[in-house]
């Protein structure tokens, strides 16, 4: 069994159509952590000394959150700053997390076809993303592809936003029982709910 | 009685029309009551007044003084003066007299008259010295620390002075001695003393028995005295005990044969740590003021103008010769200890007079039969030009010294900025969370609260607070409102915080104000008065208990926060709003233009809310409302798709 925590942010949750619904389902899967970044911390006053002990309890951290300006919601940065202290996340002695995996669970506004060099928003969504991925890398932790739905608005009228959220709920209980494919995941770009690197056994 | 009330009307009228005129012309106002008291001289005579016996009386002033000095020096800051005082004003005192005395003798005077006017003339004046150097706001710095110093140091050097002058007596005077006269101020030789008979062991104990009594006295004994006292809540109760204290312990040292005014100096010094510091300062500084004001009066009254004539050219000659000689020596000594810039111009030059202490021992001179009287006279007319001209030496340094180092003077100013205090009025509920918030960040607080019970408890705990009420304008000027960056209004009555806000925001528009207001009609009333940074005592808990009831009852908390938050803009938006509507002369509702404003703002608020517009609280949650489809074709247009 693998120790999962989710760290979900959404600082409008109550306009939300995806990631409330994703937050719903994950704080129901048994045997894994679930954290509302924005309840625990409204004012944003983040208990540094929790969030590590959280960290070094846990071996897959994912964040779920519904991408805003190319970036998570501040609230995730300012963990970032706060929490990945040098010492303990990085730096001299900084290997607490090493070995862990950091994965995100990403929402866009935009279609597919906008996340490409010939699309309107220019690059792919991998690149958006590398500032996590370089953060994960420093931190001596894996990088998994992350779990993404695009076009995010428009997915309850298409009905892949409820076939999204189930497959949220396949892929948290898959990592909890191992049977997660990160070796399979690591040759993917990004995972899908059509593609979902599972195994029927750990 | 009816002589009493012309000399106090002469001596006022000539102080409050002197002053106020020579501190315009930048002289000062120890120069103005030296020249208010020449200019009454002539109607003096007149009248037959005895000048010195009103001088000695007024010397008391200087005690008084000292007092306060002490009260601004803690212990542990007198201890870390000690190399200077000993050291600078030890050496101050013994070359002068050394280098005065070898000059008189080679102008013709026997050793023993040599060496008692090297003594008188050594001292210089503490009244005029230190008065200025506070009103000029020069007692922080380098070169006034070090003239404190050195006057300190000869206020504790008078003490062996006295005994030992009459050591020196002449006997072909002693036939024409006169019988002395006694000293309010000053003199071991006053009608009261314990000490006169004893043995020379004897009276070591009982000096140090009195110091003794002083210090533990100090310590222990005031604090249940002012608790006593608060229990009639009369203002007028305070400075009889201040009065009382200070009287009592400069009669004790003369009669035990010690200087009133160490005396005096060493209580202020053991209550510099007391709450009542503050309490005591407010109370006896009017009374020193006028004293002094006296005492230089009879100064420039006192000036022999028939004795200055005749001798003019020997008196002027002596008093540029001692002012020289003195400033020579403590240039030197400056260099010696290290002082420089600005600051070693401050001392040479303000310490180059002869003092008061002059004329004390003067008189014990002719009265011990060491310096005969003819002498006397013309000295004591060198020690009186000498202290006539120090305002102008100050008055040099000013124009001529300061300026010149005004670069590093400025920089000075700034560290002086820095360490300036915040005063905060009252120390309940209030007030106490924010003495603590700033201390703990490190910033310098001195704490007002009339409670006596209270502070009682508050010191206990170890927590330094100030018995005295912030209303009071003295007051706040003890606690140093001058130099402070702040007043934060922490009292819980209305009317008060107004009239303080008022009082403070017109006489020192460089302190910042933070006041607590007690709801929002006085709000109004404090942004009439001038404030700018008001707080309402229960808003924001009130605040915190609203988004308590809210995430109690399942909001979630981050939109309980934002729910507050918008409130919170909106009620701030409605003040501004309405300040300008409210009118404190008239009750709100009967203000019909406020009532007006009140409706109005509703009407508009209902309305925002049922139509869900833009204003108010939901704009707070604008940037988390996601975009619609029609954004989305929008954002899809305006990208290129090349």
């Amino acid at each position: 069994m693998a120790r999962l925590i989710v760290y979900y942010a959404h600082p409008g949750h109550k306009y939300s159509q995806v990631n409330r619904l994703m937050a719903r389902a994950a704080a129901a899967v048994d045997g894994i952590t679930f954290v509302d970044l924005n309840h625990d911390y409204p004012r944003m006053d983040i208990d540094v000394d929790v969030e590590q002990q959280r960290l070094l309890d846990h071996d897959v951290i994912l964040f779920q959150f519904p991408l805003f300006w190319y970036s998570t919601p501040s609230i995730i940065k300012e963990w970032q700053d706060l929490v990945l202290e040098h010492g303990f996340a990085y730096g001299s002695g900084g290997d607490q997390l090493a070995g862990k995996r950091m994965m995100l669970a990403v929402t866009t506004a935009g279609p597919e076809d906008a996340y490409t060099h010939r699309g309107y928003q220019h690059y792919p969504l991998r690149t958006f993303l590398t500032p996590l991925e370089q953060t994960a890398r420093l931190c001596k932790m894996m990088f998994p592809a992350p779990y993404v739905l695009y076009g995010a608005l428009k997915a309850p009228k298409t009905g892949l936003a409820e076939a999204h959220v189930a497959g949220y709920r396949q892929l948290l209980e898959a990592i909890r029982d191992d049977r997660f494919d990160f070796d399979a995941a690591d040759t993917m770009d990004i995972v899908q709910v059509d593609n979902l690197p599972i195994t029927m056994e750990a | 009685m009816d002589g009493f009330l012309l000399l106090a009307f002469l001596f006022l009228v000539a102080g409050v029309v002197a002053v106020p005129i020579a501190s315009r012309l930048g002289l000062g106002s120890v120069l103005g009551y030296l020249i208010a008291g020449i200019a009454i001289s002539p109607l003096l005579q007149q009248l037959h007044v005895d000048v010195v016996s009103i001088q000695h009386f007024a010397e008391f002033g200087v005690v008084m003084m000292l007092f306060l000095v002490g009260l601004e020096l803690e212990p542990r800051m007198l201890w870390s003066m000690r190399d200077k005082l000993l050291g600078l004003g030890g050496l101050q005192v013994t070359i002068t007299a050394a280098a005065i005395m070898g000059i008189a003798m080679l102008l013709g005077q026997p050793w023993s008259i040599a060496l008692a006017v090297g003594l008188v003339l050594s001292l210089s004046s503490t009244a005029i010295v230190l008065q200025t150097l506070n009103e000029k706001g020069l007692m922080k710095c380098d070169g006034g620390q070090s003239s404190f110093s050195v006057l300190l140091f000869q206020d504790i050097a008078v003490i062996p002075m006295l005994a030992f002058i009459p050591l020196l007596a002449l006997p072909e005077l002693a036939e024409v001695t006169v019988a002395a006269g006694d000293h309010a101020g000053e003199g071991t030789h006053g009608t009261l003393s314990l000490v006169d008979r004893l043995a020379g062991w004897q009276r070591a104990l009982v000096t140090a028995g009195a110091i003794g009594l002083v210090v533990v006295g100090g310590t222990y004994l005031t604090r249940p005295i002012f608790r006593f006292i608060a229990v009639a809540r009369l203002r007028e109760l305070f400075t009889a005990f201040a009065l009382l204290l200070v009287i009592g312990i400069a009669l004790l040292m003369t009669v035990v044969g010690l200087s009133p005014a160490l005396g005096t100096f060493l209580a202020g010094v053991v209550l510099a740590n007391s709450e009542y510091r503050h309490e005591l300062e407010s109370n006896i500084e009017p009374f020193k003021g006028l004293l002094l004001g006296v005492f230089f009066i009879t100064v420039g009254a006192a000036i022999q103008f028939d004795l200055l004539v005749s001798n003019l050219g020997a008196v002027i000659g002596m008093t540029a010769g001692l002012i020289g000689l003195k400033m020579a020596v403590l240039y030197a000594l400056s260099r010696v200890f290290g002082i420089s810039g600005a600051d070693r111009w401050l001392f040479t030059l303000s310490l180059a007079q002869a003092g008061e202490f002059g004329f004390v021992l003067l008189s014990l001179t002719v009265a011990s039969s060491v310096i005969p009287v003819a002498l006397a006279e013309q000295l004591l007319l060198v020690v009186t030009l000498s202290m006539l001209l120090t305002p102008l030496l100050f008055i040099i340094y000013d124009k001529l010294i300061a300026p010149r180092f005004a670069k590093t003077q400025t920089r000075e100013a700034d560290e002086i900025d820095e360490t300036g205090s915040v005063i905060i009025a009252g120390h309940g509920r209030y007030g106490g969370i924010i003495n603590r918030i700033l201390l703990s960040a490190g910033y310098k607080t001195v704490v007002l609260d009339y409670r006596s019970e209270q502070l009682e408890m508050l010191r206990a705990f170890g927590v330094k607070v100030y018995f005295g009420d912030a209303m009071r304008p003295d007051l706040l000027h003890a606690a140093g409102i001058e130099e402070a960056k702040m007043l934060v209004i922490a009292i819980d009555e209305r009317e008060s915080a107004t009239e303080l806000v008022r009082y403070v925001t017109e006489n020192y528009p460089h302190v910042h104000v933070v006041v607590r207001a007690i709801d929002r009609h006085h709000v109004y009333e404090l942004w009439n008065a001038g404030a700018r940074d008001i707080i309402r005592e229960t808003f924001d808990s009130s605040l915190r208990a609203g988004r308590s009831a809210l995430e109690a009852l399942g909001v979630h908390p981050y939109d309980a926060e934002r729910q507050v938050r918008g409130f919170v803009i909106n009620d701030r938006e409605q003040m501004f709003e309405m300040a300008s509507l409210y009118d404190p002369e008239i009750p709100a509702h009967e203000n019909p233009e406020y009532v007006e404003g009140t409706k109005r703002y509703l009407e508009r608020y209902e309305e925002a809310m049922r139509g869900n517009s833009a204003a108010f609280g939901s704009r707070l949650d604008r940037g988390w409302v996601p975009p619609t489809l029609d954004d989305l074709e929008a954002e899809q247009g305006s990208g290129g798709t090349d």
